[in-house]
């Protein structure tokens, strides 16, 4: 089974909202990955999102492109990706691991043996941007089968109607994105967000993330109040970028640690 | 069902097409594919988009035998279908102007566009003008250096070009940026495709649009020939004016369809934009069709002479086309296109596009195969005016 129910669960049962940081595989190096893997682990986040590097992320702003970039300058694919899930698994069994990516390279590689070779890397769950609910007939499936988790986005633009059919359809949580945008957008409408959860609520029993805009510790408390989960992916992204040589762990540990504090505020 | 029946409802063409977008533009899609649907059962829609076409852009665009050229090449007669004549100087008009009209009926003023050769962007830009539209083009860095003449025709016509830096810094790059900005902006602005290609709708609708080409082909082939075609030629970019020309004919069993892709420094050296004669399936902006893409699934550069063709994907219907064995598929190189772009110089007195000079040379390459009396109709894509300084370069001469 995936470890994504039981992490909801016992955060639940603790009256705590989940931090879900996202960063590309294979950036700012390929040895760099698992490190900042545990390193985001300590600092106290509660699942992981990993990109996928593709060479055309259509869904991506210029933070998470040119991570994607330097990814593939450092000859990262799909396969590389799973062999740092394998390799980070050594020593942690416990978080939650989502791929996060484009369908092209799974597509490449065949669904079925994808899900296979990444549920025995030990990943949880993986969200492909680009397969809507309707284009994911046999690979929602597949991926549950083999004990993954399908994890689907809703937006602002999703109308009502909808939310039911992408909840049939996923598994662990639901991926709310806040604002019509690529990722790295500007600033985040809590009070839409707030009646756009509960909507969601109303329609998906599963747990739902919010992400997309989130940038400091007040914008993650604020999210926290609405959300299951606080996803924050460009600002940890952009610091890993702009950290000097060998700076990167700590600027991230650092920065993590802070996003944390603003969610556990929104508990307390 | 039949092969013009497709796409089925959600816009697959067998295994091609579909809707691979983020989820943020599924419900414009819908609202794209229901607003669609309307318009084409709305005959007064049908009949502005038709008033257009002949009074804005010069339809019917003529056929012409080109006997010259014929008796040069030796064998078959070859005719060409005029869509360099058309308004702009390509096929590119006859989707935008549908799209235009398509965007005012939804509401909407602001439209942007992708555009690698820019014509598309020019098309697009002109439409905007004619309608009242403010237009946004996403051109690759690299295509603005080397298009210039159509980014300042864009700009003439009030366009604001945006130059794409990102990834390749070509034709692709401009689509994912185009994309990115309809997500961000997904109320307020219609997305204008250039191509035969993308989620659906956009497939099938710009296939709609263009079909006018095929559908005058039907009709004066008989009264120019005598009858229809042996076998009808176009280039294949992301396949908008090949599938315009293909479609009326798919139901003539004996007219055979040869689809024409770049095949730059030839296929053996790698560097091509021809997907469907040396790809694989993937899924690439928006819908799954051939690509060109390496073993981890990154979708690989492309070159070709002609921007206008240097693209990694194709349209779904060709792939579906292909696997049927409705169509065939074949790459030109790049000197062999640029032969026949001289040859239509000198022959004719017409000065093609390098994207059109691509299925000039394979009618040269299968003229000589028929008999004096059968007929190969070439799709003339457009007019080579904005490919004068990429010839004349290569040819080793500065202006
Ligand atoms: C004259 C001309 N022909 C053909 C093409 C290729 O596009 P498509 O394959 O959609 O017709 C272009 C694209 O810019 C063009 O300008």
């Amino acid at each position: 089974m995936s470890r994504i129910g039981p992490t909801f669960a016992a955060l639940k049962a603790q009256n705590k909202k989940a931090l879900i940081p996202f960063i590309t595989a294979g950036d700012p190096g390929r040895g760099m990955t698992v490190p900042l893997m545990h390193a985001l682990v300590e600092a106290g986040v509660d699942l992981i999102e990993l990109g996928v590097p593709f060479s055309d992320p259509m869904a991506d702003g210029p933070v998470i492109q040119r991570a994607s970039e330097r990814a593939l300058a450092n000859k990262v694919g799909l396969k590389d990706v799973l062999a740092m899930v394998a390799e980070f698994r050594k020593s942690n069994d416990a978080t939650p691991v989502v791929l996060m990516g484009y369908a092209n390279p799974v597509e490449r590689m065949g669904y079925a043996q994808f899900a296979a070779a990444a549920k025995a890397a030990g990943v949880d769950g993986v969200l492909t941007v680009d397969i809507p609910p309707e284009e994911s007939t046999g690979v929602a499936d597949v991926f549950k089968a083999a004990g993954l988790d399908p994890i689907f986005l809703l937006s602002p633009t999703t109308p009502e109607s909808r939310v039911a059919q992408v909840a049939q359809a996923a598994g662990g949580f639901v991926y709310y994105v806040s604002l019509k945008g690529v990722t790295g957008s500007a600033s985040l409408d809590t009070d839409e967000v707030s009646r756009k959860v509960a909507m969601v609520r109303h329609h998906c029993g599963l747990p739902v993330g919010v992400g997309f805009g989130i940038r400091d510790a007040a914008s993650a408390e604020a999210v926290a109040r609405i959300a299951d989960a606080v996803v924050v992916g460009s600002r940890i992204v952009n610091e890993i970028e702009t950290a000097p040589e060998g700076e990167a762990v700590n600027r991230v540990k650092m920065l993590v640690q802070d996003l944390r504090r603003g969610v556990d505020a929104a508990s307390r | 069902m039949k092969l013009t029946d497709f796409p089925d409802s959600r816009g697959h063409f067998g295994p091609y097409g579909g809707i691979f977008v983020a989820e943020t533009l599924m419900a414009a899609l819908e609202e794209l594919r229901i607003e669609y649907d309307r318009a084409r059962n709305d005959p007064a829609f049908m009949a502005e988009f038709e008033y257009e076409l002949k009074h804005y852009v010069g339809r019917p665009s003529p056929v012409y035998h080109a006997c010259r050229l014929s008796d040069a090449y030796g064998g078959a007669q070859i005719y060409l279908k005029r869509e360099d004549l058309n308004h702009t100087g390509a096929h590119k008009i006859n989707n935008t102007i549908g799209q235009a009209l398509l965007a005012r009926r939804m509401g909407k003023k602001r439209v942007i566009a992708e555009t690698g050769a820019g014509q598309h962007g020019v098309a697009s830009a002109t439409v905007a003008a004619r309608y009242g539209m403010e237009c946004i083009v996403y051109m690759g860095a690299e295509d603005v250096a080397r298009q210039a003449p159509n980014v300042y025709r864009m700009k003439l016509l009030g366009a604001t070009v945006v130059p794409v830096s990102s990834g390749s810094k070509t034709l692709k790059d401009a689509l994912n940026e185009a994309m990115r900005d309809w997500v961000t902006n997904v109320e307020s602005t219609f997305y204008i495709l250039g191509t035969a290609a993308g989620p659906h709708p956009y497939p099938m609708l710009v296939r709609d649009f263009q079909c006018v080409i095929g559908r005058e082909c039907l009709q004066q082939m008989p009264e120019l020939a005598g009858r229809q075609p042996d076998a009808v030629i176009a280039c294949v970019g992301g396949g908008s004016n090949a599938i315009g020309i293909f479609h009326p004919y798919i139901p003539h069993e004996n007219v055979r369809l040869i689809g024409v892709e770049a095949g730059g420094d030839g296929i053996a050296s790698g560097r091509h934009a021809a997907p469907l004669s040396a790809g694989s399936p993937g899924v690439l902006h928006g819908f799954r069709s051939y690509l060109m893409q390496d073993e981890n699934g990154q979708i690989i550069e492309t070159h070709s002479v002609s921007a206008g063709l240097d693209y990694p994907g194709v349209g779904p219907e060709h792939s579906w086309l292909k696997d049927a064995g409705r169509a065939e598929y074949v790459p030109i190189n790049d000197d062999e296109a640029l032969a026949a772009f001289h040859d239509l110089c000198r022959y004719e007195g017409i000065i093609p596009a390098l994207e059109s000079s691509h299925a000039v040379a394979q009618a040269k390459k299968l003229a000589p195969t028929l008999k004096k009396d059968q007929i190969i109709l070439v799709n003339l894509s457009g007019r080579g005016d904005k490919d004068i300084n990429t010839v004349a370069k290569l040819s080793g001469i500065t202006l």
